[in-house]
């Protein structure tokens, strides 16, 4: 399993995450800001949610 | 101060191949100093931990308008990163206001949102193209309009005026190529343009960028000026076009300079995501790389830099860095993650990037799936690289099909 948490502060809304996975990540209307919709993804959703982790611009994601 | 600097940008073998320099200067000399076109000397940084550091951290900042910062270019406004540019970016609390109400625009949905309608305008280039005959110039008819339309799209510019929004951006993104006097008037004329046309939507909206900005603005008192307003246009078009633009020539040269990158795409369409980010990655022909300035002590890369210091960050080395990047000289149409720097990274990263993505993937998939015979009409080291812009590219692409 692993536990998704995002940085509402450092990001800046560059949108990656959600190109990369829509069900785990969403952009809030108002400012574009990362919303976290899944903190403990699926399995299958686990090496995307990495990739976001990693190209995120900000450092905004982490995952335990 | 030693008179020998090397001077920077350097030299490219070929408009494809990387400067040797890059290579060199991340094993041996990390932080090396260079001198601009203006003259004056500056720091270069060229490993990936060092480029990203900087630039995501807020004080080494983007104001270059200081007394002792280095000038870029050798004409007194230096384009997209000269004085003038300096005092209409905001930074620090007005930076992050600005960037949260425009970035509610540029969402990844949103921009998935636009993809039909960039597709419908790739397949119409593309038609044109085709229907002129082969050889033809992608660079021109399709490379260049794809994005300007997008961007004249996005803020609502009726068709009719794309052509002169594509003459304002080049001027306005000279480095050496233009007189001062002409890179003054386009900016002047678009200006006066783009002035007009927020006052044309404020009267008559419509579902565009800057009408909702505006409607976000009088809802919220005044939350973004008339300039503002006119600057944040101004920002996309010199932040979108040509970058974008030149991005569709060199990721389309890259793919067909060795044709088994083509042809692994044509047989597998679905690598068309990670092969735009390694285009992106593999970039040997950026431009200029990112300027920064800061005014006090920072330790990079075990070097402690001065205040007053500016430093240039080349994301391009940054972007081939073994220590970083496995196999790093190889393009890997498959490599993730990718966690490239060629859109910047931190606060200032670049805010089209989902909309670069989109358009960059739409257009090599509409080419993928149009003309999947298509081959270089001339031979990879003969490409001819746009010379003198901030922004690297190609002056030409000769294909056929
Ligand atoms: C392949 C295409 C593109 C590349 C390589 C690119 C690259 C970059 C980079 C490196 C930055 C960071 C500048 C800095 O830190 O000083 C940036 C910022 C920016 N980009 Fe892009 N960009 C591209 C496409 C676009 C598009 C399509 C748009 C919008 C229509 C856009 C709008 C912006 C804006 C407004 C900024 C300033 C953001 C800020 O100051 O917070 N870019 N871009
Ligand atoms: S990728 Fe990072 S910076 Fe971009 S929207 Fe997601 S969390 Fe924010």
């Amino acid at each position: 399993m692993i536990r998704v948490s995002v940085d509402r502060e450092r990001c800046c809304g560059a949108g990656q995450c959600v190109l990369l996975a829509p069900d785990v990540f969403d952009q809030g209307e108002e400012d574009g800001i990362v919303v976290l919709l899944e903190p403990e993804p699926a399995e299958p959703l686990h090496g995307i949610v990495r990739e976001a982790e990693a190209v995120c611009p900000t450092g905004a994601i982490t995952t335990s | 101060m030693d008179i020998d600097l090397p001077e920077y940008p350097f030299p490219q073998p070929t408009a494809l191949e990387p400067p040797p320099e890059w290579a060199e200067l991340r094993s041996g000399c990390p932080v090396a100093e260079v001198r601009l076109a203006s003259g004056d000397p500056a720091l270069l940084l060229t490993r990936y931990s060092d480029v990203r550091q900087v630039l995501s951290d807020p004080r080494f900042n983007r104001l270059l308008n200081a007394e002792d910062a280095a000038r870029i270019t050798a004409n007194e406004s230096g384009g997209v990163f000269g004085a003038e540019q300096a005092e209409k970016t905001p930074t620090g609390e007005a930076h992050q206001r600005w960037r949260r109400l425009v970035g509610r625009y540029f969402t990844a949905k949103r921009m998935a949102a636009m993809q039909p309608r960039i597709q419908a305008m790739a397949e119409r280039l593309l038609d044109e193209m085709v229907a002129g005959g082969a050889p033809a110039d992608l660079v021109s008819s399709y490379g260049f309009p794809l994005p300007v339309w997008v961007i004249c799209d996005l803020l609502g510019v009726p068709d009719s005026d794309r052509a002169k929004f594509a003459y304002w951006s080049d001027h306005m993104l000279s480095l050496t190529r233009y007189q001062q006097d002409e890179i003054n008037a386009a900016e002047q004329e678009f200006g006066r343009y783009i002035w007009a046309h927020v006052d044309a939507k404020r009267a008559d909206p419509g579902d565009d960028l800057i009408s909702e900005l505006i409607a976000v603005a009088d809802a919220e008192d005044g939350q973004l000026s008339q300039m503002e307003l006119v600057g944040t246009a101004q920002g996309l078009l010199i932040a979108g076009h040509e970058t974008t633009a030149n991005m569709i020539g060199k990721m389309t040269a890259m793919l067909l300079a060795d044709r088994s990158r083509w042809e692994q795409l044509v047989a597998e369409p679905a690598l068309v995501r990670t092969a735009v980010e390694e285009a992106l990655r593999f970039d040997a022909n950026p431009g200029f790389g990112l300027p920064r300035y800061i005014t006090e002590e920072i330790e990079v890369g075990g070097t402690k830099l001065p205040p007053g210091t500016t430093v240039i960050t080349s994301m391009a080395a940054a972007n081939r860095d073994e220590t970083a990047f496995e196999s790093a000289g190889d393009m890997d149409l498959r490599r993730a993650p990718n966690p490239h720097l060629s859109f910047g990274a931190g606060p200032h990263s670049c805010i089209g990037q989902a909309l670069a993505r989109t358009e960059l993937q739409t257009a090599l998939t509409v080419l993928l799936d149009r003309l999947p015979g298509l081959a270089l009409d001339v031979s990879p080291e003969e490409l001819p690289r746009r010379e003198g812009l901030i922004i690297g590219g190609l002056e030409r692409l000769m294909v056929r099909w």
